[in-house]
């Protein structure tokens, strides 16, 4: 049961990653992102991560692709559509690096898996615990810090999308 | 059972579509997805290594509270990657990384 939900919840993250990163319009590619993301999700808690999980879905599947979708739709990309041309060595090379590492990566099968397996921990509702316990005794200056990184991301991208409504000559050639 | 070996080839797998993506598309903004694929695949490694060095009596968390904070980071790297795009999109009014090329020579 375990391993049928591993592979097919895997199988949906790799192929919605896939028509995300391949599709034409920006607007699909967000679409799949968020099936990709809730893919994700489900594989976090398949390692019992349940409140990563939650994070999982609530920042990435509902902040994240909304902020996206919500740029996608401003800036109206398909309005100033240009002529799609074909770069071959640009192609060529990425198509390598792509098989190059996907190569490296199969080649962890190679490995014995005998000794790479799940022991089953204590209940879930204790993960949690220590999951909070670390959160704000060990790892205390960091979330202190975390907090203080959004403030400033936060700032910064109020500047950021004040300061170029005051920009001087580009705005007057329009 | 599924062991980790198959857990990583999944992470690898995903950070390779995202790597393909960022080298492959020209629209800044699928670029910037696919680097959200990258950074998913690492945080699922490193909930899977947290997950399977994990014993009965010992709960090893520190793994996904750093997947808690890669997830934060990964928010405010967004919020103002995006209000960098718009701010360039109205300056020249294009995402496209071909036309983008001031700084070229």
């Amino acid at each position: 049961m375990v391993e049928f939900l591993f592979y097919l919840f895997s199988s949906i993250t790799l192929l919605s990653a896939l028509m995300c990163v391949t599709n034409r319009q920006a607007v699909n590619g967000a679409m799949f992102m968020i099936v990709a993301f809730v893919g994700m999700a489900a594989l976090f808690i398949l390692l019992e991560a349940y409140f990563l999980a939650a994070v999982q879905v609530l920042v990435y599947a509902g902040a994240v692709v909304v902020l996206f979708l919500f740029i996608i739709m401003l800036l109206d990309l398909d309005k100033n559509k240009i002529k799609f041309t074909i770069n071959i060595p640009t192609y060529v090379a990425s198509l390598t690096a792509f098989a190059l590492l996907t190569v490296a990566v199969l080649k962890i099968f190679g490995t014995d898996s005998t000794t790479n397996q799940m022991v089953t921990v204590e209940s879930k509702a204790s993960a949690l615990i220590n999951f909070g316990r670390l959160l704000f005794t060990k790892y205390m200056l960091v979330f202190q810090v975390s907090g203080f990184l959004l403030l400033i991301a936060m700032i910064g991208v109020i500047i950021l999308s004040k300061k170029t409504n005051t920009l001087p000559e580009e705005q007057t050639n329009d | 059972m599924i062991s980790l070996n198959e857990y990583l080839t999944v992470a690898g797998l995903l950070f390779s579509i995202g790597f393909l993506g960022v080298l492959l598309r020209k629209n800044t903004l699928v670029m910037f997805m696919s680097l959200e694929f990258m950074l998913n695949a690492a945080n699922l490694a490193l909930v899977a290594f947290s997950r399977y060095n994990a014993t009965a009596d010992r709960t090893m968390m520190d793994g996904n509270i750093f997947v808690f904070f890669i997830i934060t980071v990964a928010a405010a790297e967004v919020a103002v990657g995006l209000a960098i795009i718009v701010a360039l999109f109205k300056q020249k009014n294009t995402v496209m990384v071909n036309e983008l090329n001031t700084l070229n020579g």
